[in-house]
């Protein structure tokens, strides 16, 4: 399999991953462990809550957004990591047995000036659930090894 | 958890630290973010990270654990003065998050929040919107990450 390199993500439309299904279990199991409130642990009280019903961790959604990506396209990338994230919107709750889909957008690509063999992809990915409605929205930007020997010899 | 009116911008929470063992570091890494730096030390050693490193995902997951735990912290003192007890809204998401040095197999990060915005809302007048700084900072004392998240925190003239 060819490895995806930054002369891959010109802007626009990169693609749509998925869809991933997400269980009760596993949204019970990450809030268990990192994010223990009553609405993403208990039936009874997440009916109460704000969110009227069971939901997932807005830090589990991101982290399964981060596994969509990596299987959809990042896996097969020069990804080298990334810096940071400059925005997340959590619009909609994730309930248990949705299904979800990923729609990725190049928002920007540019040459690193520090290291010019690679260069940095600014994505927006979106995700929805089976009913089309819009979770969460991130901007997030992956350094990406430019193809061949591009950028040696500039410094880096 | 406290209500609006008993924050103020340059509050400060010490969270807690945590120590990011290669165990735990590869068992989220393999759930969420299976890439060769997360999940292998020799892989890690080649990388820009220098290590077997976290998932940024994973830095972010437990300073929501330290802030959770936090925030049971202070409702079970408000609790024991017979004080009523502010629940928050679900936070609408953050920004500005920065993962600024690798976190690697036995770093150690201890976390902490500022409170760096308030406002009311126009639209909802029993909830204020507050922007919190929650910040990382490894045992050689790096700053290593940093998001600011906002919260929908209820005003204590709402209620009875």
């Amino acid at each position: 399999m060819t490895t995806l390199t930054f002369e891959d993500f010109p802007p626009g439309r990169f693609g749509t991953f998925g869809p991933r299904h997400v269980t009760r279990d596993e949204i019970l199991s990450f809030a268990a462990e990192f994010d223990p409130q009553p609405m993403h642990l208990d039936e009874e009280a997440a009916k109460l809550s704000l969110l009227k019903g069971l939901s997932a961790s807005g830090w589990h959604l991101c982290s399964i957004m981060m596994r969509m990506m990596v299987d959809g396209f990042v896996g097969r990338t020069a990804s080298l990591g990334s810096p940071g994230v400059n925005e997340v919107r959590w619009l909609a709750p994730l309930r248990p047995g949705d299904d979800l889909l990923l729609d990725v957008d190049v928002m920007e690509a540019r040459v690193s000036r520090s290291r010019p063999e690679t260069g940095i992809v600014m994505f927006r990915s979106m995700v929805r659930n089976a009913a089309g409605q819009a979770l969460c929205e991130m901007v997030s930007p992956i350094i990406v090894g430019r193809r061949g020997d591009a950028g040696a010899g500039q410094g880096g | 958890m406290n209500f609006f009116e008993d924050i103020e911008v340059g509050q400060r929470r010490e969270l807690g630290s945590f120590t990011f063992t290669a165990e735990a570091i590869k068992k989220f890494a393999a759930q969420f973010d299976p890439q060769r730096f997360h999940l292998d030390e020799e892989e890690g050693r080649k990388s820009l990270f220098g290590g077997l490193a976290a998932s940024g995902w994973h830095v972010g997951s437990v300073c929501m654990k330290l802030l959770v735990a936090d925030a049971r912290r202070l409702a079970k003192e408000a609790a024991a003065r017979g004080e009523r007890l502010a629940v928050w809204g679900p936070s609408p998401g953050f920004r500005e998050l920065r993962w600024i040095k690798p976190v690697l197999a036995g770093d150690t990060i201890r976390f902490a929040s500022v409170v760096e915005q308030m406002r009311t809302s126009d639209s909802r007048p029993q909830w204020g919107i507050v922007q919190i700084r929650n910040t990382g900072i490894n045992q050689r004392g790096e700053l290593a990450f940093s998001v600011l998240g906002t919260g929908f925190v209820p005003r204590r003239a709402a209620g009875p």
